[in-house]
């Protein structure tokens, strides 16, 4: 009779990392089907062939750091990055474009940096920024959307295959074409993309799809609420404001939080909990401090998005906020505070 | 405040933070009323069942024994006696396996059952009260009674306060939040009457202003027992959310009190005291019955037993037999829990006796507890620290115990985790967090107490050092004063004086910093390092100042000495300092010889002399080398030097061995001394004419050409040359990785190691108890001595890499790093000491090449101590 000889506790529950990965990976797919329905199958074809890239990165990098790589695949972290870095992605970007983001994220933002919990930066956010950073004109030109009409298959596939951008279909998101005539009411009455239900046309879908893949998150216990409302409220409240004191020149909140990568951000990208804050309180001041930063950098910056950039130096500040937010141990006078100890 | 929660109306209860809703798993159980255990053939009574010291048999082998018959009395102030738990013959007394993590053997008294369960007197009081509550403790503790929830602390022990002790709170804790126990549940139910006796006992033994039960809302029916019973006795029976483990003492005392109990504290100094249900019906039983602690109910449960259920076991069935009394399934009996599924112990066999603390026993297949997933990486997800009722912050420890980083693991507090599992148990991950901390935890104690034990020596020394000192003072006082009374005043009288002053104030602040150092021990200080160096700083200072005083009390006025006086000085001081490093060294390595505790203080401290010797020695050379006197050329020869020197150096000898012989012919009192100072000599000139002779094998063939460099003849510099600070930094980053890597790779082999010792014994006991299915089990041990080995393995090839980086990297071995960082060291300081010298006087160019070269100094000095430092480190990895 061989028994088991294990350390307590011998019961576990029922939380496992690769399953988290997964319940990330169906959450996104309601945002995916109205990304696809609006911009073309662009996007769905990139998260796709990011996957694949990702897959490969990760076994090669893993193989060549000696690490087993069945086990480590399983746990379904580099298919989440290179989903949320597609995602993020316009959809017509072509596959050189996907492949260099994702190799980047995977190779140098997770792996070099000592593979799963070691990376101090969210990888699919860097490799955004490198994107960003070296191919601006790429990262910034959308297809399709309202009042254009949705590319066909067959254009998007060339667009994936490097084929230039389609004529008369490319246009700015609404929150370029905001920041372009913020001040003039005129300007700004005329753009039609601006005027959706709530927020720009076809984005405030997206955001919509997002935010219940988010909520299905939060319900199944996969992320906390901290991050992602502090996020939204430290977004909204500054636009909310600002909107207040000048709406012609500031956007509504509503816009603000329908607009643009902000649901995808909140729920998806700034929950990443290796590079997050840890603690509940560290986790609320990361989430403000980022959706501040949104606000701060789409109204006065010169990106066509903030989230990207705000989650990165986030992470930069969490090991900080973890310092100072330590809670206080059972029986003790005092929480141990401070880089220090 | 958010943790206040109010529950029928007016019962307040709090909230502790953390905690998990594990599947329950009660129903199997507790839907049973409690049965009878088993008769075993043999009842094996371990002598320590509870927390204390072992119990000392009363009984030999053969007697016969009637039930609750004390078979062993308790030992000392904290124990508990064994008392026989059915009629029968005592067939052994002697080392039985039993629950014990480490799965040691253990000493038992072995009963075999007679069958006739024939009771011995029994004292059963009608009215417990009227005793004094002295007489009551002595009763419970004759009966045996510990703790029957957790640890087995001896209850009377547990219940006798001191004399300014208040309990406001008694708390009955019948939360038993652990998945899968319902012992309590079912007595509680069916014994709630019994119980509430108990607890009236309690409450004459302690006073409290107020007794709180505690049960989880998923107990109503026991709840509703106890408020049945507890009418018109002063229990408030509250009812706590279900959350494991609001059954934690700290954590049911927090959550019905809203105290906490202080890190490292016990609950009567927040003026509360706990008992578990289980333990006030063993009271009960005790005074009103007579009935001494003998048996306990005992959950049995799991996918492998068919009739799982709650037994009343005697102490000392092996679970073996109740297992079987249970209908176990052999086939699927994959894990054997004592205990509950977060903090309980797997057993390897089942054998052992259940015990006074064994409440639960989980016989599962893998269905129902699979086995541990293999373990991945973190993701800091932060499920653990909202999970840890104690608030902290788990995966910090986590890092920190892997890589062996005890200091801030504890600064984290690592050692008010309870071990209650909620982290481990919601880890994504699976990563086995309580394993790490258990190991870290046991490698703290062990610290602690080795640096007790270093603690203690070195006080020893110290008071040993401090004696000798003083009579070799006594003796020297009286020396001088002989001397005084024969001579006249010697010519460095008037030095002499002053020295004698700098003397006492020296060893005034000696003893000012060892007051100060007691001090910060005593409180605990974390600067008590600080105040050592202190200690010891001071102490080198008065004892140099002491050896002044006594050189210039003895400076003889025969001298012929052609160089000035202070280099006279100087060279008294030298050799004395390499006296006293050589006495030291002899001093260690007998220490070392006999294996004396105090051998690596003493070490140490030969170590200081050397520097101190060392440092001398070159002040003294550069004395000479500024003494246009004895040196007329700018660069003096160094062999001419050691030559003049040994020729000196002999003549001393020869001088002082005269001395002695004709001390000896006179009988003088102070031949021992001379003869002592004759010998010093000689191994001074043999020294010196040692180093003569390295120094001409080093010196080129044609002495005359090339004589070194001042600067090098004067104060040798480390060789290293100072460049490229960024390879410096760069391969300083690389050695911290390495050391990090070093680390988790010890922690690694150690926990492998283990791992496989643990599997090894339980083959053996295996196969002692005749199992005959051991090939899995040996398989397994296989694999974890593979696992042990290929670590190990990688840990010696992390360590040859490190040594040999360190070798390549600097080139020397450890003596060569010693040698270099004292010399350098001197350097600097003579450096430093000439500008301060020169400060006033000198042009400003001299100083500016001074001050540049001082900088150069200060590099190689921390280059050299750096090396040094890394080199040693190196040199204690390689002890191991
Ligand atoms: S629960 Fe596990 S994976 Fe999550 S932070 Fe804690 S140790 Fe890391
Ligand atoms: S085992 Fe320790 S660290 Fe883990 S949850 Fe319990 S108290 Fe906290």
């Amino acid at each position: 009779m061989a028994l088991i000889n294990a350390s307590s506790p011998h019961a576990r529950g029922p939380v496992d990392t690769g399953m988290v990965m997964r319940q990330v990976i169906y959450a996104t797919l309601p945002g995916l089907a109205i990304l696809t329905l609006l911009f073309g199958i662009g996007t769905l074809l990139n998260v796709i062939w990011a996957i694949l890239v990702a897959l490969l990165c990760e076994a090669a990098m893993l193989r060549a750091r000696g690490r087993p790589v069945a086990l480590y695949l399983r746990d379904g972290s580099a298919v989440v990055t290179a989903v949320l870095l597609a995602l993020a992605l316009p959809p017509t970007a072509p596959w050189w474009l996907t492949f260099i983001g994702v190799a980047f994220a995977i190779i140098v933002a997770k792996q070099l940096y000592g593979g799963l919990g070691m990376n101090p930066f969210n990888p699919a956010m860097v490799g955004y920024v490198l994107l960003l950073i070296s191919f601006p004109v790429a990262m910034t030109n959308w297809v399709g959307g309202a009042p254009y009409r949705t590319p066909y298959v067959l254009e998007s596939v060339l667009q994936f295959l490097g084929h230039g951008p389609l004529d008369g279909l490319s246009g700015a998101t609404p929150l370029d074409t905001f920041r372009t005539f913020a001040g003039n009411a005129d300007a700004l009455d005329r753009m039609i993309v601006l005027h959706g239900r709530w927020a720009g046309l076809g984005w405030e879908w997206v955001n919509l799809a997002f935010l219940l893949g988010g909520v299905y998150l939060l319900f199944r216990r996969v992320i906390g609420w901290h991050i992602p409302l502090a996020f939204l409220a430290g977004l909204a409240v500054p636009a909310l404001i600002a909107w207040q004191i000048d709406p012609l020149r500031y956007a509504d909140p509503l816009f603000h939080l329908f607009s643009g990568g902000t649901m995808l951000g909140a729920f998806f990208i700034a929950t990443d909990p290796v590079s997050a804050a840890t603690s509940s309180r560290g986790r609320l001041i990361y989430g403000v401090l980022i959706g501040i930063l949104i606000w701060v950098i789409r109204t006065y910056g010169g990106y066509p998005d903030a989230v990207a950039f705000s989650v990165l130096l986030l992470n930069l500040a969490a090991p900080f906020i973890d310092y100072y937010t330590r809670p206080r141990t059972y029986g003790h006078e005092r929480a141990k505070r401070g880089a220090g100890s | 405040m958010l943790a206040r929660l109010f529950r029928g109306g007016t019962r307040e209860i709090f909230d502790f933070p953390g905690g998990i809703h594990p599947p329950e798993h009660k129903s199997e159980s507790n839907t049973t009323p409690i049965l009878p255990g088993p008769l075993p053939s043999q009842l094996i009574l371990p002598l320590n069942m509870h927390i204390g010291a072992p119990a000392r048999p009363l009984v030999q082998v053969g007697d016969k024994v009637l039930k609750g018959q004390h078979l062993a009395e308790g030992n000392g102030a904290v124990s508990a006696p064994v008392h026989a738990p059915t009629s029968g013959t005592v067939v052994a007394i002697g080392p039985r396996p039993i629950q014990h993590p480490s799965g040691m053997d253990a000493p038992c008294l072995v009963l075999e059952p007679d069958g006739e369960d024939r009771w011995g007197d029994r004292a059963p009081l009608d009215d417990p009260f009227a005793l004094s509550p002295g007489e009551l403790l002595e009763r419970i503790a004759e009966a045996g009674i510990v703790g029957l929830g957790g640890a087995g602390f001896p209850t009377s022990v547990k219940v006798s306060l001191g004399d300014h002790q208040r309990v406001r709170e008694l708390i009955i804790n019948g939360v038993e939040c652990e998945p899968f126990i319902t012992a309590d549940d079912r007595l509680m139910r069916e014994r709630a009457a019994d119980i509430v006796q108990g607890i009236q006992v309690l409450q004459y033994l302690l006073n409290p202003e107020r007794t709180l039960l505690g049960i989880e809302d998923n107990k109503p029916e026991a709840a509703a027992a106890l408020r049945a019973a507890a009418v018109g006795a002063d229990i408030d029976v509250r009812v706590v959310p279900t959350k494991y483990p609001s059954g934690g003492e700290k954590q049911l005392i927090q959550l019905l009190t809203g105290k906490e109990v202080g890190s490292g504290g016990l609950p009567i100094q927040v003026g509360v005291v706990c008992q578990n249900v289980g333990t006030a019906y063993a009271l009960k039983r005790a005074l009103f019955d007579g009935e001494p602690l003998i048996s306990r109910i005992t959950t049995v449960t799991g996918d492998a037993v068919a009739r799982p259920g709650n037994y009343e076991i005697l102490l000392g069935t092996p679970v073996a037999e109740l297992l079987q009394h249970a209908g176990v399934d052999q086939t699927r009996l994959q894990r054997l829990v004592l205990g509950g599924p977060m903090m309980g112990f797997t057993l390897h066999n089942p054998a052992i006796p259940l015990v006074k603390t064994s409440n639960c026993l989980i016989a599962a297949s893998t269905d129902l507890l699979p086995e541990p997933e293999p373990e991945q990486a973190c993701i800091r997800c932060g499920a653990c620290a909202d999970a840890c009722p104690a608030s902290l912050l788990p995966q910090q420890l986590y890092w920190y115990a892997k890589n062996d980083d005890l200091e801030r693991a504890q600064q984290q507090n690592l050692m008010d985790c309870i071990e209650c599992g909620a982290c481990a148990y919601v880890c994504p991950s699976h990563i086995p967090l309580v394993q790490y901390y258990r190991y870290a935890k046991g490698e703290i104690r062990i610290q602690a107490a080795e640096r007790a034990k270093a603690d203690r020596a070195r006080e020893r020394f110290e008071a040993r050092q401090a004696r000798v000192e003083k009579e070799q003072a006594e003796k020297e006082a009286r020396r001088r004063a002989r001397q005084q009374a024969n001579r006249a005043p010697a010519p460095a009288g008037d030095n002499a004086t002053a020295l004698k002053q700098t003397s006492l104030d020296a060893s005034k602040a000696y003893k000012a910093a060892v007051k100060a150092a007691k001090e910060a021990e005593t409180r605990d200080d974390p600067d008590l390092a600080r105040y050592q160096a202190e200690v010891e700083k001071r102490k080198t200072a008065a004892d140099r100042a002491k050896a002044a005083v006594r050189d210039a009390g003895k400076a003889a006025p025969p001298s012929t000495d052609a160089h000035p006086k202070a280099e006279a000085d100087l060279k008294k001081q030298v050799a004395d300092a390499s006296a006293a490093y050589k006495s030291a060294l002899r001093e260690a390595k007998a220490a070392l010889a006999e294996e004396r505790e105090d051998a690596a203080t003493l070490q140490s401290r030969a170590e200081t002399l050397k520097a101190e010797a060392d440092r001398l020695k070159a002040t003294l050379r550069d004395a000479r080398a500024g003494q246009p006197a004895s040196a007329p050329t700018a660069a003096p020869d160094p062999v001419e030097e050691l030559k003049k020197a040994v020729a000196e150096a002999s003549s001393a000898y020869k001088a002082a061995v005269k001395a002695t012989k004709e001390a000896e012919q006179n009988e003088a009192d102070d031949v021992a001394r001379l003869r002592a100072e004759a010998d010093r000599l000689k191994a001074k000139a043999d020294e010196l004419k040692q180093q003569l002779r390295d120094a001409k094998a080093a010196a080129p063939a044609t002495p005359k050409t090339a004589p070194p460099p001042p600067a090098a003849a004067a104060s040798p510099t480390p060789t290293e040359p100072a460049s490229g600070g960024g390879q410096e930094s760069e391969s300083d980053e690389e050695a911290a990785k390495r050391q990090k890597r070093l680390n988790a790779l010890k922690t690694a082999y150690k926990m492998a190691h283990k791992q496989y010792k643990e599997a090894h014994s339980a083959l053996d006991r295996a196969r002692r108890d005749g199992a005959v299915d051991l090939a899995a089990m040996e398989a397994r041990v296989e694999k974890l001595k593979a696992k042990a080995d290929h670590t190990r393995d990688a840990l010696d090839a992390l360590m040859d890499e490190t040594k040999a980086s360190l070798l390549a990297h600097t080139g020397k071995d450890l003596k060569t790093l010693k040698l270099d960082a004292a010399r350098a060291e001197t350097a600097l300081r003579d450096k430093s000491d000439e500008l301060k010298r020169l400060r006033d006087t000198a042009d400003e160019d001299t100083l500016k090449r001074l001050t540049s070269e001082l900088g150069t100094l200060e590099h190689d000095a921390h280059l050299a101590r750096r090396a040094l430092k890394q080199a040693l480190e190196e040199h204690g990895l390689a002890e191991e």
